[in-house]
């Protein structure tokens, strides 16, 4: 987890990522944030996230996110 | 509590209405912007119609000839249902439109109109086909005449039309709201002044002399009407130098005549019979004739009718008499007015 | 049948009687039977088009749920005796099954569209590059039937097959219901581009009457009609003479030009998007916004947030993420972080699959050179503007102007201008030709035209801006109040004759001022030929 708030924070580092709940709705996070923490997530954890994985439930929060890392890794 | 929202609704209902009838009164270009030939075909229901020649056809109908003539001279009451490049078909529709309020003894139709098969334009169809009061006939002379780019919704709602035409309206388009003046004499167009016919240009050459299926169809639909109501039909050709007259058509309005034993008349053929001078009975160079013109046609052809249909002279009808009495007034005064104003004695 | 025809009113009317008359679970069958109406009468061939997208698309939708349901039962079946790697073979085995299924599906209606769209516009490329071998042959061009609305309507499906594959939606079961999911004449032409998981939760349902529904979409409908008719026709014939003579109109008649197609492209798209949106809302269907008053972003690539969205989105979720994220581009990134460092390494994705997408929104809107050097045109403003973004970030920090009206203002005529610009590519459709119109603004020095009189001489009265400014006046402020939320229903609020007085006042204002009928060349919504 702190590694995954640790790439997000690069990006924004005003906001803070673990309340934030609407990262996606809001528009904090656009298109190209998001592939850039994919690309991290694929360096840092070895888990690819695919296309049909964008979608707002995974990437409103970290902890979802995070979730989705964990869920990933395990289906591995 | 829902009684006043009905109220309100009923309410809002009539000023819509009532606003986008009045706006389309103020819209429609009147009478009185210039272009006469636009009321037309409106007048004719305000006569009292016991008619016993009514007119049918183009401009060589309304400026060739004089009712007011044919009454003075043989008694014999006309109309004409003319209006700017009428088509053949807006010519049934509008025989099948008088029809509906009277049957008239002898029905006169002028054949240039033979030339054209389908719509021509937009502008002309409007001064045929708006003066018409609603009926299946005005429906369907409509349909009949739209080109491609017309709509009927256009002729229903007249301010679909014309809405545009804000930015051009004038204090007479306020003026003139409710009053609409009388700019015909029993459907003849007057004018008085004189240009003389000068050099005519040569026809040119067609690549198609016969006329179109279209036409012909109305043609025979006009025939049959007549034949079904017992009316007799003669087909004229108004001595106009132009446009031309070409002698293929010529043959074909004879042969056609000849096979439904109609009278065909050829006014190009007999201008000096009629005593027709195109250096003083024109009013564009010979393409209308100016009201001496119409007067000596008229009472050419007065004498023909007189001859060869059943009209009688009614002139002893006193009632009918006090009629055109009156105007006959109007048909003088206008003359004198139009002296004065194009300067003819 | 153009949305702006009295046909198109007619037919609307008489669909409105039989939709709310008729039992409601015929609803949504009368909706199909219009929507093939409507595009019959616009080609009776088009419909075989639109059946083959339809049919094929549903079926292999269809197949992907049937393989899916038999390695459920399969893997129900074998729960005890598999091992976890079998399991896990097994599940990639049945993915690729779905995934060439999918593709077969992608492959043959993107085909149709490419085949249909630019078949021309190859020959005309490799006719070129004969030309320039020097060879005296020289390929025919093909008669092609371009059906309309097609790039719309093969997305939608292609998007509702991906989320299938996907899971993300269920495969519709019943084919005619696709049909109308696929034909929904109203967003048929011009989107908006609509995603089935959206649209199935209104499209299908039994909708009873309800007054402020229907008095809601016919409010919206007649705002449309009055931004397309009042404005976007009304300047047409302006914008026309300005884009068809370059010749006599250069220098400050460009910029004339392209701010006047920006308010034409803005009045004429969003106008219609409004009719098709309002449509649909007094049927009680709810199809997705497509703009967001794109001209107050603060950049450009806010606006392509916030103009025709649905079709950025459907960019964004069918192919800019897909390329960004595979495999391949993963490793491409980590090599290139190895070899190039970390600053250029991170931005690899991101810029190779960006240009990827602007290149193919480029030609999705034409088969032309122009359209594609008007996409690439997009990336390049966005990416130079996402790399001076630390720029701006101090710039920020040393002057506090964030928010303040006259930045936002200078931000908002930013972003007209430079889409003016962009599309100037679209006004010339001609590269060089629009390089020099683009010059010769700052050369040429006539800005004399705005004060001579000379602004009367490309076919727009006195009158007609007089108009077009009371309509733009009446366009910015509603999308000011737009900010704090629907002024529609805020007119709701009103009392009787107030509402009455608004809603009367702006039909009267298109029966009045709009640009229609005999005198007027009606023209198509522009989006059409797309």
């Amino acid at each position: 987890m702190e590694e995954l708030l640790n790439i997000l924070k690069d990006l924004h580092p005003d906001v803070d990522f673990e309340k934030e709940e609407r990262l996606v709705d809001d528009k904090i996070l656009d298109s190209f944030d998001i592939i850039s923490v994919i690309s991290e997530i694929a360096e840092q954890f070895d888990v690819v996230i695919s296309a049909e994985y964008i979608l707002p439930e995974y990437f409103n929060s970290a902890k979802a996110l995070y979730a989705l890392i964990e869920r990933l890794e395990d289906e591995d | 509590m829902k009684g006043r929202k009905i109220g309100r609704a009923i309410a809002a209902a009539g000023i819509v209405v009532c606003s986008l009838a009045l706006l389309q009164r103020i819209l429609t270009p009147k009478v009185t912007d210039g272009i006469i030939e636009r009321a037309l075909i409106a007048e004719y229901y305000e006569e009292a119609k016991d008619h016993d020649v009514i007119f049918i056809g183009d401009c060589e109908v309304y400026e060739n000839f004089s009712p007011a003539v044919l009454w003075e001279k043989y008694g014999i009451n006309s109309y004409i249902r003319g209006s700017a490049q009428q088509l053949i078909w807006q010519s049934y529709y509008l025989l099948e439109d008088t029809l509906r309020y009277e049957t008239p003894k002898v029905v006169v139709f002028n054949v240039l109109s033979m030339q054209y098969d389908k719509p021509q334009k937009e502008a002309y169809n409007r001064m045929t086909l708006e003066g018409m009061r609603w009926s299946a006939s005005k429906v369907k002379s409509i349909y009949a005449s739209m080109t491609s780019k017309e709509n009927f919704e256009d002729y229903l709602f007249p301010i679909l039309r014309y809405h545009s035409r804000w930015s051009d309206l004038k204090l007479s388009d306020l003026e003139n709201l409710f009053q609409v003046p009388r700019v015909s004499h029993n459907g003849y167009y007057m004018r008085v002044d004189v240009k003389a016919a000068g050099s005519i240009p040569d026809p040119v050459p067609l690549a198609e002399y016969q006329f179109g299926s279209n036409a012909y169809l109305y043609l025979d639909k006009i025939t049959q009407l007549c034949k079904d109501k017992g009316i007799q039909l003669i087909l004229i050709k108004a001595p106009s130098l132009y446009p031309h007259w070409y002698d293929q058509w010529e043959t074909q309005m004879e042969e056609y005549a000849k096979e439904h034993e109609l009278l065909y008349l050829n006014f190009l053929e007999c201008t000096e019979e009629a005593g027709l001078d195109f250096q003083t009975d024109t009013y564009d160079g010979g393409l209308h004739l100016n009201l001496s013109g119409a007067e000596k046609l008229s009472n050419y052809f007065g004498r023909i009718l007189t001859e060869k249909t059943a009209v009688t002279d009614r002139r002893g009808e006193a009632e009918l008499a006090a009629v055109w009495a009156e105007k006959l007034a109007v048909y003088e005064q206008e003359k004198q007015k139009q002296y004065i104003q194009y300067g003819v004695n | 049948m153009l949305f702006t025809s009295y046909q198109f009113l007619e037919f609307l009317l008489l669909l409105f009687l039989l939709y709310y008359l008729l039992p409601a679970g015929w609803q949504w069958k009368i909706l199909l039977g219009a929507s093939f109406l409507f595009y019959f009468y616009a080609g009776p061939v088009y419909c075989v088009y639109i059946a083959v997208t339809i049919v094929t698309t549903w079926f292999t939708g269809r197949r992907i749920e049937a393989v899916r349901a038999k390695r459920d039962n399969w893997l129900q079946e074998h729960k005890e005796t598999i091992s976890k790697e079998e399991k896990k073979s097994y599940k990639a085995a049945v993915k690729h099954k779905t995934w060439i299924l999918t593709l077969c599906c992608l492959l043959l209606n993107l085909g149709i569209l490419a085949v249909v769209k630019y078949t021309n516009f190859v020959i005309s490329n490799l006719n070129g590059l004969l030309e320039a071998m020097g060879s005296g042959k020289s390929l025919d061009f093909l008669n092609m039937i371009v059906p309309l609305g097609i790039s719309f309507y093969t997305f939608q499906s292609m998007g509702y097959i991906i989320d299938v594959y996907r899971g993300t939606v269920e495969a519709e079961k019943n084919p005619f219901r696709f049909a109308l999911f696929v034909s929904f004449f109203p967003q048929l032409i011009q989107g908006p581009i609509s995603r089935f998981g959206d649209l199935k939760k209104s499209l299908f349902a039994a909708h009873p009457f309800d007054g402020r529904t229907v008095c809601l979409g016919l409010q919206r409908i007649l705002w449309g009609f009055f931004k397309k008719l009042v404005i976007a026709d009304r300047i047409l014939t302006g914008v026309n003479t300005l884009i068809h003579n370059p010749e006599i109109y250069d220098g400050a008649w460009v910029l004339v030009g392209m701010l006047f197609y920006a308010l034409e492209l803005y009045a004429d798209f969003t106008g219609g998007i409004d009719i098709t949106i309002g449509i649909a809302q007094t049927l009680g269907i709810q199809v997705t916004e497509n703009f967001n008053r794109p001209y107050f972003s603060k950049n450009i690539k806010e606006y392509w947030n916030r103009w025709h969205i649905t079709m950025g989105s459907w960019f964004t979720d069918y192919i800019f993420y897909p390329i960004s994220v595979c495999k391949p581009m993963l490793k491409l990134s980590k090599f290139s972080r190895n070899h190039f460092g970390e600053i250029i390494g991170k931005r690899v994705p991101v810029y190779l699959s960006s240009f990827v997408v602007w290149f193919a929104t480029g030609i999705w809107h034409g088969a032309s050179w122009n359209f594609i050097v008007w996409g690439l045109g997009n990336w390049l403003v966005i990416m130079v503007s996402q790399e001076f973004d630390p720029l701006y970030k101090r710039f920020h920090d040393r002057f506090p102007v964030r928010g303040k009206f006259g930045f936002r203002l200078f931000q908002v005529v930013r972003t007209v201008l430079l889409m003016s610009c962009l599309r100037l590519f679209d006004c010339y459709r001609d590269v060089p030709l629009t390089f020099r119109m683009f010059g010769s603004m700052f050369r040429r020095g006539n800005w004399n035209i705005f004060l001579n009189g000379e602004l009367l001489g490309i076919g727009l009265s006195a009158a007609d801006f007089l108009v077009l400014l009371a309509g733009l006046v009446l366009l910015v402020t509603v999308s000011l109040l737009q900010r704090k939320g629907s002024v529609r229903e805020r007119i709701a609020g009103l009392p009787f004759w107030g509402r009455f007085a608004l809603w009367y006042g702006l039909f009267l204002a298109v029966l009045l001022l709009g640009a229609y009928g005999v005198g007027y060349d009606s023209s198509q919504f522009i989006y059409n030929q797309f």
